[in-house]
């Protein structure tokens, strides 16, 4: 709530292509209030005291998934992330870890749209129906099937949490597996088969290795880890299943 | 300069373009698709959304009820022949996102569920939880990406429209990575860039609805309507403005003021009564509600908080588990941004800027003035919202008016060829060198956060929920001198990666033009009608004089010329606009009058 005025310094990691070989840290004293985000701050020094500095951010209200960044080394949405949190000692902002930063606080999403526009990420209906025939029925039952991974807000906090990704970014990744589960769980959908082509290859479920700090870090709820062990299961079940079905291992 | 050839170019990624997208795509699989957007898809405005979208759906619910509710509820400043093609094909595009994957909350049968809104005579709204516009955002944006001709140009910032001979003929776009200019050649052009909230102070908006498809059709001469029509939705975080939807109150969320008084039963709205009635009480339209909340303030019967007079929202009596499972959103919202359990305390709410009612004037098939250039969702003025938008209209527009304004477009653009390249080059080199002029200035002085901030300051003053003649005359002298001084703006950044301050100094530009545009429909609009509410001699609804759409146009530096067109009745004569009880009588003694198409 308002209260008197402090000042808390805030480091931000500055990377500017054209004129700087590496990223250096600056150091910026804001004024705040309580009430005031780690996005309003970065936003108070882009309107008072440097311009220059660039990050995304729209919603304010951690819906659009634009503002996540590294928050002393956490991946945090900095719309609701709070500087009174770090007060008196201050704060340092990074670039999300794990992505090429492209300059400041933004970093490169290609790899990320490459990967979700990969997987088919819409309904492939198992049994198709005009729009005559009204909506699918679907139970409010199935629909907690899917709903929790339907939340992602592709923020990508959890590839900054994710080591297995940093090692190896060619991994498929927690959002967008935890995306693929939430069509192959929907009951309207049939494309399971077509997407576990994906899901099953080694950068698939099976390139992570259940650390759970994707989960830990997600701002919606959302269960990446869960939705990958659900699958390797299943994938398990379908790699024995080839044996000891007739002809099956053929396939 | 980069060209890229299209038949069709879409200006924006929320609800509104990606279903016109896809609509072109389906139309004819051979048209290529330009999707412009200046921030990835997901992140288009449309994802706050929140409560729901309206569409008749039970046995005692009728598209007359629909067109009665939006009409009344727009004072009769809707187009009555737009208003009925929405209610009648609002259903079909319901199923349609069902189909695609729309995670709508269900009833145990497994057909979609509806909620009670604002304003609205039968339960409509369609709802995912309380993150519908979300939904229906990822959902448009997940399913876009089957069609291989929508051609995305992510982070691209639309500088201007290419119009030559007669016709729009495509866009140029800023690479927001590299700063370089691509020229979009299109035979088509859809807008789709939502609104204009951030004009103001406390709004719901995100940063990136800032007006810009407004302001460029506005500069290449096509009329903006109804633009003094500004909705506040009555319940926001005070300071941040962020939004507690409407659902709060369809779900029997209670206002209440400083005694705990259920204020508005006092404004034409009530009786109190126990159960959520609809058109009752909380289930008024916007504009009321944010209206009884300034005559509270005045009162002296608003609770002073630490940002200011609130009311309090009261959602404690429908429990937790039942929060959580309908408005979980707001629950979180609630608990993170302001320490409020809302399942125990109240919470703290004022009215905010949420909506732009008026926008680029677009015939019932969303084309403009100008051949070849369309318009769809927010940034558009369709016609179905008049003075007042009910909520859980606007997510309905989208997709019905999207799939209009693609079927539309890719019909316009298989008519014709791009006429005279070489002239449109010679434009887009012309339009570069104007918005590299905005930041390769050398001599600025005007710091940009101040002209936005007098903005936004001056527009809450003057055109708030009341208005008064001589503050609305302050806020345009005001918002005249900043126009000016936007010409001395000065900018730190002189780089070509990512350049943001470039991008938020080009959309200042496009902020001023339409605050302009606002205040000067505002105040010469001589009269009180939905959300355009007067306390200086013009307190009354005047038909005689302004049943009428305000039209305003470009002038270059100057103020706007506001003119004045026909609005279309087709079964709706104007009446009283009556909710609560007194609705319930004007009802009747319309049916009685035959009034009414019922």
């Amino acid at each position: 709530m308002a209260d008197t005025e402090k000042i808390i310094e805030i480091q931000v990691l500055r990377y500017r292509p054209e004129q700087d070989k590496e990223p250096v840290l600056q150091s910026f004293k804001v004024p705040f209030t309580d009430d005031m985000s780690v996005l309003q701050g970065l936003q108070y020094i882009k309107d008072f005291l440097d311009g220059t500095l660039s990050f995304r951010w729209s919603c304010r209200m951690a819906i659009c998934g634009s503002c996540g960044m590294m928050v002393d080394g956490k991946p945090k949405l900095s719309c609701k992330t709070f500087l009174r949190e770090y007060y008196p000692q201050g704060l340092r902002v990074d670039a999300l870890a794990h992505l090429p930063i492209e300059r400041d606080l933004m970093v490169s999403v290609e790899d990320f749209v490459t990967k979700l526009e990969s997987i088919k990420p819409y309904i492939i209906p198992k049994e198709p129906r005009t729009l005559e025939q009204g909506e699918y029925l679907q139970t409010p039952q199935q629909r907690d099937m899917y709903e929790q991974f339907s939340s992602c807000i592709n923020c990508m906090l959890c590839y900054a949490a994710c080591p297995q990704y940093g090692l190896n970014p060619s991994f498929t990744g927690p959002g967008i597996l935890a995306l693929m589960h939430r069509y192959n769980a929907d009951s309207r959908d049939g494309g399971q088969a077509e997407r576990n082509e994906l899901g099953y290859a080694d950068e698939g479920y099976w390139g992570c290795t259940a650390v759970g700090y994707c989960s830990e870090v997600c701002p919606k709820g959302v269960d990446p880890a869960n939705a990958i062990n659900q699958n390797k299961m299943a994938s398990a079940i379908n790699y024995f299943t080839r044996f000891i079905t007739p002809g099956g291992a053929e396939k | 300069m980069e060209v890229f050839k299209a038949d069709v170019a879409i200006v924006g990624a929320g609800g509104g373009g990606l279903r016109a997208a896809i609509a072109v795509a389906e139309a004819d699989p051979t048209l290529k698709i330009a999707l412009i957007s200046k921030v990835l898809p997901m992140r288009s405005h449309t994802v706050a959304a929140e409560g729901g979208a309206a569409a008749v759906t039970r046995p005692d619910d009728s598209l007359d009820h629909h067109f009665n509710d939006t009409v009344g509820g727009g004072d009769w400043l809707c187009e009555q022949d737009v208003v009925e093609y929405f209610v009648e094909h609002a259903h079909e595009e319901m199923v349609q996102m069902e189909h695609w994957g729309c995670p709508w909350s269900r009833k145990e049968d497994g057909h979609a569920n509806v909620r009670p809104f604002g304003g609205m005579k039968i339960e409509r709204t369609w709802f995912a939880a309380d993150k519908t516009g979300f939904h229906m955002l990822h959902t448009l944006f997940q399913t876009s990406i089957k069609y291989p001709s929508i051609k995305r140009f992510d982070e691209y910032f639309c500088s201007d429209l290419m119009v030559e001979d007669g016709r729009c003929q495509g866009v140029l776009a800023i690479e927001i990575a590299t700063g370089e200019f691509t020229l979009i050649q299109a035979k088509a052009v859809i807008l789709a860039t939502g609104g204009a909230g951030r004009v103001f102070r406390e709004n719901t908006n995100g940063g990136i609805v800032t007006g810009d498809g407004m302001a460029l059709a506005y500069r290449h001469g096509v009329p903006l309507r109804d633009m003094e029509f500004m909705q506040y939705h009555p319940t926001c975080m005070p300071r941040t403005g962020l939004l507690f939807t409407e659902a709060c109150r369809g779900e029997g969320g209670l206002l209440l003021n400083k005694d705990g008084y259920r204020y508005l039963q006092d404004y034409g709205l009530g009786p109190a009564e126990d159960k959520p009635r609809n058109k009752f009480m909380e289930l008024g339209p916007r504009d009321r509600l944010s209206q009884a909340f300034w005559h509270e303030q005045q009162k002296g019967r608003t609770i002073q908080g630490p940002f200011g007079s609130v009311v309090n929202l009261d959602l404690r009596h429908l429990g937790e588990a039942y929060l959580r499972e309908r408005l979980p959103q707001i629950y979180e919202l609630a608990e993170e941004f302001m320490g409020i359990d809302p399942a125990h305390t109240p919470v703290p709410v004022v009215p905010g800027v949420h909506y732009t009612m008026g926008g680029i004037l677009a015939d019932g098939k969303t084309a403009s003035s100008l051949p070849g250039l369309y318009s769809v969702g927010e940034c558009s003025s369709v016609g179905i919202h008049g003075a007042n938008r009910l909520g859980s209209n606007s997510l309905t527009e989208l997709i019905v008016f999207g799939k209009v304004a693609g079927v539309e477009a890719a019909k316009f653009a298989k008519s014709v060829s791009i006429s005279n390249p070489g002239a449109i080059q010679k434009q887009a080199e012309a339009a570069q060198a104007r918005a590299l002029g905005v930041v390769n200035k050398s001599n600025g002085t005007e710091r940009m956060a101040v002209l936005r901030n007098e903005m936004a300051q001056s527009m809450e003053d003057g055109c708030g929920i009341y208005r008064l003649g001589t503050t609305m005359q302050a806020t345009c002298d005001k918002i005249d001198e900043l126009r000016q001084r936007y010409k001395n703006l000065k900018l730190e950044d002189k780089s070509k990666v990512y350049n943001t301050e470039w991008l938020l100094g080009i959309e200042l530009g496009y902020l001023l033009e339409v605050a302009q545009v606002i205040v000067y429909s505002a105040i010469n609009r001589k009269e009180s009608r939905g959300s355009h509410q007067r306390l200086d001699g013009f307190e009354e609804r005047d038909d005689v004089k302004y049943l009428k759409h305000s039209l305003a146009y470009y002038t270059g530096d100057g103020a706007p010329r506001i003119e004045y067109g026909d609005v279309k009745i087709t079964k709706s004569k104007p009446g009283t606009r009556a909710y609560g009880a007194a609705g319930v009588k004007a009802d009747a003694d319309r049916h009685a009058e035959g009034a009414d198409n019922g």
